[in-house]
């Protein structure tokens, strides 16, 4: 009903095609099933009915690495989890983007000793960090949202 | 020579049988060895709830032996608790079984009144047992929504957790947190329970019967449930003992050990419940286990809330539990107390003590040593998930790859908890 | 606490010269054992009917740095019929010569000693399958002892951002 009022009599409409790619990629972003710890019981709570992930078109949570673009890292890095972290991600294909979800994958967050490693962005490059310990379901949608906003001010130059 | 993928390199492995056999563990054979299949069930996979890698030698789709590889979420707790204040240290409790934050936190609070000779005050023992069985509860849903997503009943997963919403907030509004609480402290607790407590767990309490019958019409005479867990996974209960299973999966088996009933503590004793027993030991009886618990953990919370005992939620005894805000202004001792408790913390008498609480995962105990500090000197968990994960190629070998997935969500395990 | 003096009347008449000293701390027993008789002590435990000491709930040991001998490993045990519970706490002078395995008696002994083997780093002498559990397997060092240090990373605040920066790993890509 709308647009039709708006257009009149025009049968054709022109965007930008970097818009619609980036529309595109942030309507349906599908995340890789991987929970590390504490984070990832949030990252359920976000899944389940009550603070709904699908309304974003990210119901489906792909356990292959090669059928996801956005990897949420939540849970704490422990040395011996590390290279496994830098294969799922690199087994990732572009376009791809990382949310740093809680304190320990930001920062290391209150696990400051030889175990853990401080901060995923010391493996991967990360677009969003999302802090709590854990988050609540609400901040990491509002994480969600911001690396939206970012995919959606892309270059396509970024990712050819 | 057998070959193997290792997780950190992209070159395999050489590995001789002799590791082979090692690395599996004790007492397990390895027969034909050229027609097996190796393949590692790896850290990232949807259902080994958590970063476990499972190493099978498959034999088609049987399962001729299973060796579990951790490590994966070793966070270095204990070390790092050795240097922190007692009550700094209540923090990184709640993060080693994630699922039931303030049964762990409940273990090692009891393990700090034991070792400086206090207990707590008969109300903050009773608010402790009402946040600790809703723990229960939230924790089992848990446990009920992802082996239910496991065995492919994918609703039950979101009732579960719309459950668990209704817990989170009763538990917000006395800590301020959804999960990771910390809201026991040596003494007592942090602050008083407010007035909308008690209505909002009656609610609860009026409202989740009816969610359990939800539960029980999607499973309870479900043939396809059925035929994926009656005399699967099978652990008699001397096999059980022996090797160290505790909680619903020991219960399971018709092994009564509940640390409840066993050796009370936190007023335990006051309260009348049932211990839940299934008879076959395998994953239906374990099913039911702790489905039962459900009822026994809201009649405890009734009665708890029933007998609520008025009076002070903390001790009196101002070296170890702060002064509350509005005395400082008028009492310098209150400020000197504060000051060496912010600054310093309270010191722990030399000696060591052991306590042990029943987890929704079996026995979780705290070994505590203090040597006159205001630090631990060595803090030592003794995790349940641990223990339960050693019964796991006793359970899996001789079934399917399908069995093993179930197999893996009865006995409950928590990698937070495996390596703390 | 009858049953505690039953107890250890047993182990006197079966193994002497084996308990040491008995410490009662908050209510708790423990036996201080010597590391010759431990195993001895252990099999009577878990084999005599009386006793029935049929779980093993856990191995763990202590660092006591200054103190000579340095490490401790204490056996928590459990007997199901009869409620009953006990602490045996062995001293170990030399971490690579240390008690024998239980894994004979209690199967859950080998996990237990797997890890007290991995972080603190006492060798128990015929458990075949230490190996590192938690830690990758290329670590050095055993991480829970006194001397081995924290890996403590220093904040980074805004005066020294730039030279933490430096010297922190960061992806190429």
């Amino acid at each position: 009903m709308g647009i039709e009022q708006k257009l009149g009599n025009m049968g054709v409409v022109t965007y930008r095609f970097e818009d619609v790619v980036n529309w595109g990629r942030s309507g349906s972003m599908w995340p890789i099933l991987f929970g590390l710890a504490c984070c990832a019981i949030e990252m359920m709570s976000m899944q389940a009915s009550h603070y709904d992930m699908s309304r974003f078109g990210m119901e489906l949570n792909r356990p292959s690495p090669r059928q996801a673009d956005l990897m949420i890292v939540s849970g704490r890095v422990s040395r011996k989890m590390a290279p496994i972290v830098r294969r799922l991600y690199e087994q990732m294909p572009s376009p791809k983007w990382v949310i740093a979800m809680g304190d320990c994958a930001s920062c290391g967050g209150i696990f400051n000793n030889y175990a853990i490693v401080q901060g995923v962005d010391e493996i991967v490059p990360v677009d969003v960090y999302v802090g709590g310990c854990p988050p609540r379901p609400e901040a990491l949608i509002d994480g969600i949202l911001t690396l939206h906003e970012k995919v959606r001010g892309e270059k396509l130059q970024d990712w050819a | 020579m057998s070959e193997m993928l290792s997780p950190h390199s992209d070159k395999v492995q050489e590995v001789s049988l002799e590791e082979l056999r090692a690395k599996v563990g004790t007492g397990m054979e390895i027969l034909d060895e050229e027609e097996h299949m190796l393949l590692s069930m790896g850290p990232q996979h949807p259902s080994t709830h958590g970063v476990l890698r499972l190493l099978l030698e498959l034999d088609g789709e049987t399962v001729v032996n299973v060796a579990p590889d951790i490590g994966f979420l070793h966070t270095g707790i204990e070390k790092t608790m050795e240097s922190k204040t007692f009550t700094k240290a209540l923090v990184m409790t709640d993060r080693m079984d994630y699922l039931s934050p303030m049964s762990n936190n409940l273990g090692y609070i009891l393990a700090v009144e034991k070792l400086l000779g206090v207990e707590a005050t008969p109300r903050a023992q009773a608010i402790r047992v009402i946040l600790t069985e809703l723990t229960r509860i939230a924790s089992h849903l848990v446990w009920l929504g992802t082996s239910a997503l496991d065995l492919a009943a994918m609703t039950l997963f979101l009732y579960c957790f719309r459950e668990r919403e209704f817990i989170f907030d009763i538990f917000e509004m006395c800590s301020g947190q959804r999960m990771m609480v910390s809201y026991f402290r040596p003494g007592g607790l942090w602050r008083d329970v407010p007035e909308e407590f008690e209505p909002a767990v009656r609610q609860f309490l009026d409202f989740f019967p009816g969610r359990i019958a939800d539960y029980e019409a999607l499973l309870k005479k479900n043939p396809i449930f059925l035929k994926r867990t009656k005399d699967i996974g099978v652990v008699s209960a001397e096999e059980a003992v022996d090797w160290g299973l505790t909680g619903p999966s020991l219960r399971g088996s018709g092994v009564n050990l509940d640390f409840r009933k066993a050796e009370p503590y936190s007023g335990y004793e006051q309260y009348d419940f049932d211990v839940p027993l299934g008879t076959d030991g395998d994953i239906y009886s374990r099913y039911r286990c702790r489905v039962e618990e459900f009822w026994q953990s809201m009649r405890i919370i009734e009665q708890a809330l029933d007998k609520l005992p008025g009076g002070p939620v903390n001790i009196d005894n101002r070296k170890i539990v702060p002064p509350p805000r509005s005395e400082l202004g008028r009492s310098m001792e209150a400020v000197i107390h504060h000051f060496k408790l912010w600054t310093e913390g309270f010191d722990a008498p030399e000696g060591y003590v052991y306590q042990r609480v029943e987890s929704p995962r079996g026995e979780f105990g705290c070994y505590l040593r203090g040597n006159g500090g205001p630090k631990p000197a060595r803090v030592h968990f003794r995790t349940p998930s641990y223990a339960n994960l050693a019964s796991l190629p006793n359970m899996a070998r001789g079934g399917f790859v399908a069995d093993l997935v179930a197999v893996i969500g009865s006995i409950d395990v928590v990698l937070g908890d495996i390596d703390r | 606490m009858d049953r505690d003096q039953f107890l250890i009347e047993q182990i006197n008449e079966a193994v002497p010269d084996a308990i040491e000293e008995v410490l009662e701390f908050r209510g708790e027993r423990t036996l201080v054992i010597a590391q010759d008789h431990i195993k001895k002590v252990c099999q009577l435990l878990k084999s005599d009917k009386s006793l029935n000491f049929d779980l093993l709930s856990d191995i763990s040991a202590d660092d006591l740095l200054p103190d000579f001998p340095r490490f401790a490993v204490n056996y928590h045990l459990y007997s199901i019929p009869n409620s009953q519970r006990i602490r045996l706490r062995v001293f170990v002078e030399d971490p690579d010569d240390g008690p024998p395995t239980m894994g004979d008696i209690w199967s859950i002994a080998t996990w237990l000693e797997m890890e007290v083997w991995d972080l603190m780093g006492v060798r128990f002498s015929g458990n075949n399958s230490l190996r590192r559990l938690f830690l990758p397997e290329d670590w050095q060092g055993h991480p829970l002892r006194k001397d081995y240090p924290l890996g403590y990373e220093e904040v980074q605040f805004s005066f020294n951002w730039e030279e933490i920066s430096a010297r922190k790993p960061s992806p190429k890509e």
